[in-house]
């Protein structure tokens, strides 16, 4: 069996761990980051795409906000091409508690958090289709944040730090020796084959399944309890600038507009396996009247697709943990520390927070790592920029079609919802050698736009055969793949225009193509692409 | 844009109606000018696609837009309604404003302005406006295109002769919005158009002052100037509208502007006065076929033994009247109609007059002159009047209204006349 060695091992390649081999690599350790998928594929990649100002918290969690004040600053200085300086409105209305609007304030100043209240005309100029109902407008500095390319240029930062990341490897088991965690067994997920990693320090950020990890290491009596939040990814982008409900936080309050959508969300709904999170017609239903109370004509315009998050509420038996729910937890983050826990060194696992707190949670686990290992070398992540954010500005929504006006002439445009031309497409290809096209997805939105893969997933699929990674199997099993996913998040909103859409990709698929007959796929082929299922109840 | 407005963005026009596309593409194989140059990606990519990523507080990314000439048949095609021509105004409206008006657009953008400085010394302006070299020199330092066709000041305007002319009292009565085409240039076309409805049966008012429509300034990006325009049409029309008086033009791209343009692309749509004005105004030949309709049109035509072309112009397809002239002219006895089935001349208003878009509008008129060149008839018909430029200049064939034709019928005129 493969063997590795690493000063630390970092399980999860969400922001979290990202943020951590980051953290870990600029001060000089020697990292191994490990994901059982591709990064952010977990909460990560399901998220809403806030960066927090702070304003959601500052009535409710004084704490949190004052975190996310400071780490809103920071993120903007050292990873702005992740970042669109969008602002951010609350809005309150008739029906909201009267006296919100002012608690709001004075929660804004206790917190540090630069407000400021504007007329509601300006605020209704700012954003037409605000709904002119609102009684009281305040700004504040939200902020839209790319999860992936987040993610990626902080793992891009640790490996060019000599980190090395190993995607589709999941922890099958932890090592331990003299009531300390030596390393861990993984299984590369294509392959099948494991693998064993010596580590000297191991740094659990699997999120909403962190207990699975460290019962590896016999540790009882901490629960993770998903709590599933939905969003619904509209067409295009109906605000420029996150719009908030100015109330207790709620479901459905938030509308962010990102990249070429908007995405309104969310819910806080009680799941029971962080694996298994179906999203219902009910829940459906219910994002579409709060985004209509925000933005009235929402139900009309045209929904996108839809997902779902799970948040992790960390339970620990030893400190009570009595059931709560799940929105009433402080978002704040906790480092567990098993060596005081659990007489366990050599391992520490990070309990809640949220993307906006990245950095600080990698801060805090890293330095209690170099705590425990008697080491003291201090964080820099609050002043060096990760690879692609040197130039210090922010991310624009116009630049690719600015960069594809310069290929016009001379580049095949493969995916034309969200401007991906065929030279980047190979490009990234042949770098990430996947199989997988959904992880092509991710890194450069290929089939996120209205058509949904409509139009290029075939063509993409040629490609990725054609520049030579791929078996005709391989490629027709990837396509499948690709559609089955994409069906998942579309099914749930098939009204209106996306079901317009839906008819005619069936007809290109189904019809043009019989994907459901295609001469070679690999076994376990996805089921029929437009077979009716079942709405859960 | 729609943010300036205060609309439903969400509702059926401009941006929100992007939400409809569905990729099928049928926008870009019926786009002129995509069609024959690949320095513009096409309606699809221009429209739908790329407002996606124009964001109001970012600079406008994409100048290629600025090809788009505007003629407006992706909207006519599209099957799910994307509004893809008015998004693509808008969206150039705020490139030009990034990249600034040229001296060019300010000028061959108010039609009106020009008409009243030509008029007064028409035979000199004349004389600069079609020989070579100041052709030359326009061409570049303004970069109009010297081979465009402009047309010659009339030296005397068509509201002069209106003001001298009495329309005898009738059963019913028009308001004739001539445009500046007729006023400045073609008087002679206003003044046959009041011969005909007089002698079709109608008494004949021509509101004073009317000036521009706007639609030469909004599809050169410049949307304020082009509002004070329309309002101050609408002003001058209104008060027909307001006895219940309708309004007929035979400008069929200003027609349009008041029936729809004004209200979606500038966001006028919630001033009262302009949406009385456009629940009155029609297109001439829409007009007269109403009446037809209705058993009111006088069909007496004497025969007209000749051989015509007839090309309904991009502009007059907006108005989703189909081609009411084509039935007009099948009234006339002896007259021979050939309909051509190309899209568009190319010229599209201003368009084909800019150095860097001419060849473009040329290749765009391409088949239409071809064809036109083929049947080799007497005259060419064509409803819009800088496509009956373009056209004549582009194949020699002498090219008319149809309400010229008409007219002809009627026997007010012929080529005695
Ligand atoms: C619905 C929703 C909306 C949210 N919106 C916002 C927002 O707008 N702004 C904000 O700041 N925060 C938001 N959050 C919170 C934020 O998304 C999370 O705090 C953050 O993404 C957590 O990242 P993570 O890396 O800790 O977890 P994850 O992203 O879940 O990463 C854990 C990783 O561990 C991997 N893993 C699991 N098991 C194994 C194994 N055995 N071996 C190897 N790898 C394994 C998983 O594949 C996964 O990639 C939202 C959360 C939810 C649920
Ligand atoms: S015709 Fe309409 S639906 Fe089809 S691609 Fe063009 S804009 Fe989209
Ligand atoms: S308006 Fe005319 S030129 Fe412009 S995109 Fe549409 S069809 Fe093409």
């Amino acid at each position: 069996m493969a063997r590795l060695r690493a000063e630390v091992l970092v399980i999860g390649g969400g922001a979290t761990g990202a943020g951590v081999a980051w953290d870990a690599a600029l001060r000089g350790f020697d990292v191994v980051l490990v994901d059982r998928a591709d990064l952010a594929i977990g909460t990560s990649g399901r998220f809403h795409g806030l960066l927090h100002s702070g304003g959601r918290y500052v009535v409710k969690d004084v704490v949190a906000a004052r975190e996310c004040v400071a780490e809103n600053a920071i993120l903007r200085r050292v990873i702005p091409q992740c970042i669109e300086d969008t602002g951010g409105l609350f809005v309150t209305f008739e029906d909201n508690d009267p006296g919100y609007g002012d608690r709001f304030l004075a929660g804004c100043h206790t917190a540090g958090l630069p407000v400021e209240e504007i007329p509601v005309a300006e605020a209704l100029r700012m954003e037409p289709v605000v709904n002119p109902a609102i009684q009281r407008a305040f700004i504040v500095p939200d902020a839209a944040i790319d999860v992936w390319k987040t993610v990626w240029s902080l793992a891009d930062g640790a490996v060019a730090h000599g980190a090395r990341v190993l995607t589709y490897h999941k922890v099958i088991g932890l090592h331990t020796e003299h009531d300390a965690v030596t390393g861990a067994r993984l299984r590369n997920e294509l392959t099948g084959e494991e693998l064993d990693i010596d580590a000297g320090f191991t740094i659990n950020a699997s999120g909403a399944w962190a207990a699975q990890i460290v019962r590896m290491a016999g540790i009882e009596g901490i629960g993770v309890i998903p709590g599933k939040g939905i969003m619904i990814g509209m067409n295009h982008r109906l605000v420029n600038t996150v719009l908030n409900r100015c109330a207790m936080p709620a479901d459905g309050d938030i509308l962010v507009p990102i990249r070429t959508i908007s995405a309104i969300g969310t819910t806080d709904i009680r799941a029971a396996d962080a694996d298994e999170i179906p999203v219902t017609q009910a829940e459906v239903d219910q994002m579409l009247a709060e985004g209509e109370r925000l933005v009235p004509g929402l139900r009309r315009a045209r929904a996108l697709r839809v997902w779902s998050g799970v948040r992790p509420l960390f339970q620990d038996e030893k400190a009570g943990g009595a059931e709560v729910d799940t929105r009433d937890v402080s978002r704040t983050h906790a480092v567990v520390d098993h060596r005081k826990r659990d007489g366990i060194a050599a391992l520490l696992t990070m309990s809640g927070g949220k993307l906006t707190t990245l950095r600080l949670m990698a801060q805090d686990i890293v330095d209690a790592m170099c705590e425990q290992l008697g080491t003291d070398r201090p964080c820099r992540t609050a002043e060096v920029r990760p690879p692609r954010n040197e130039d210090g500005r922010y991310y624009q929504v116009g630049s690719r079609l600015a960069k594809r006006e310069a290929r016009l002439l001379d580049e095949q445009l493969i995916c034309e919802c969200e401007l991906v031309g065929r030279e980047r497409l190979e490009e990234t290809m042949r770098a990430r050698g996947t199989i997988n096209l959904d992880d092509i997805r991710r890194q450069l939105r290929l089939g996120m736009g209205p058509c949904q893969g409509g139009f290029c997933i075939y063509r993409a699929t040629g490609i990725l055969h054609g520049v030579g990674r791929l078996s005709g199997a391989q490629a027709s099993t990837s396509l499948l793949a690709f559609l089955q996913e994409r069906w998942k998040g579309v099914w749930p909103i098939l009204y209106g225009d996306q079901l317009r859409q839906a008819r005619l990709d069936d007809w290109i698929f189904q019809g043009l193509l019989d994907v459901e007959h295609l001469p070679e796929t690999g076994t376990g082929a996805p089921a029929a692409l437009l077979e009716e299922e079942p709405i859960p109840a | 844009m729609a943010a300036e407005t205060g609309h439903d963005v969400l509702g059926e026009l401009m941006r929100g109606s992007l939400d409809h596309c569905v990729k099928c593409t049928i926008c870009e194989t019926f786009c002129p000018v995509s069609n024959v140059t690949p320095l513009f990606p096409g309606p699809k990519y221009v429209g739908p696609q790329a407002e996606r990523f124009r964001v109001p507080r970012e600079e406008s990314p994409d100048a290629s837009l600025d090809y788009c000439s505007g003629c407006g048949i992706c909207t006519q095609v599209c099957p799910q309604g994307v509004q893809i021509a008015e998004i693509n105004t808008q969206a150039r409206a705020k490139l030009r404003k990034r990249t600034g008006f040229r001296l060019r657009d300010r000028i061959i953008a108010r039609p009106d302005l020009t008409g009243r400085l030509g008029t007064p010394v028409a035979p000199l302006a004349n004389l600069m406006l079609h020989s070579r070299l100041p052709r030359r020199i326009a061409d570049r330092l303004l970069g109009i295109d010297e081979r465009a066709p402009v047309p010659a000041f009339a030296g005397r305007t068509f509201q002069a002769w209106a003001r001298k002319h009495r329309s005898p009292p009738a059963p019913r009565r028009v308001a004739y919005f001539h445009g500046c085409g007729a006023n400045w240039y073609e008087p002679d076309a206003g003044r046959r158009t009041v011969e005909l409805l007089e002698y079709l049966g109608c008494q004949v008012d021509v509101p004073r002052g009317q000036g521009c429509c706007g639609l030469p300034l909004q599809s050169n990006g410049m949307f304020e100037p082009a509002r004070r325009y329309v309002r101050r049409l609408t002003r001058r029309l209104a008060p027909s509208a307001r006895h219940g008086i309708d309004i007929v033009g035979t400008s069929t791209s200003c027609t349009l502007m008041l029936k729809r343009e004004a209200r979606e692309i500038l966001g006028l749509d919630d001033d009262p006065e302009l949406r009385m004005v456009s629940d009155h105004v029609y297109d001439i030949c829409e007009y007269l076929l109403m009446l037809h309709d209705r058993g009111e049109l006088r069909t007496d035509f004497q025969p007209l033994p000749l051989t015509v072309t007839y090309h309904a112009p991009c502009q007059q397809q907006g108005h989703g009247i189909g081609k009411p002239a084509l039935d007009l002219m099948a009234l006339v006895p002896e007259l021979r109609v050939i309909e051509n089935d190309a899209t568009c001349c190319g010229v599209a208003g201003t368009y084909g007059l800019k150095t860097e878009k001419y060849e473009i509008a040329m290749d765009v008129g391409a088949g239409l002159f071809a064809q036109i060149a083929e049947a080799r008839p007497d005259l060419a018909v064509c409803d819009s009047e800088t496509c009956r430029w373009h056209i004549e200049q582009a194949t020699g064939v002498r090219t008319v209204h149809p309400i010229e034709i008409l007219h002809r019928a009627a026997g007010l005129s012929g080529p005695g006349h």
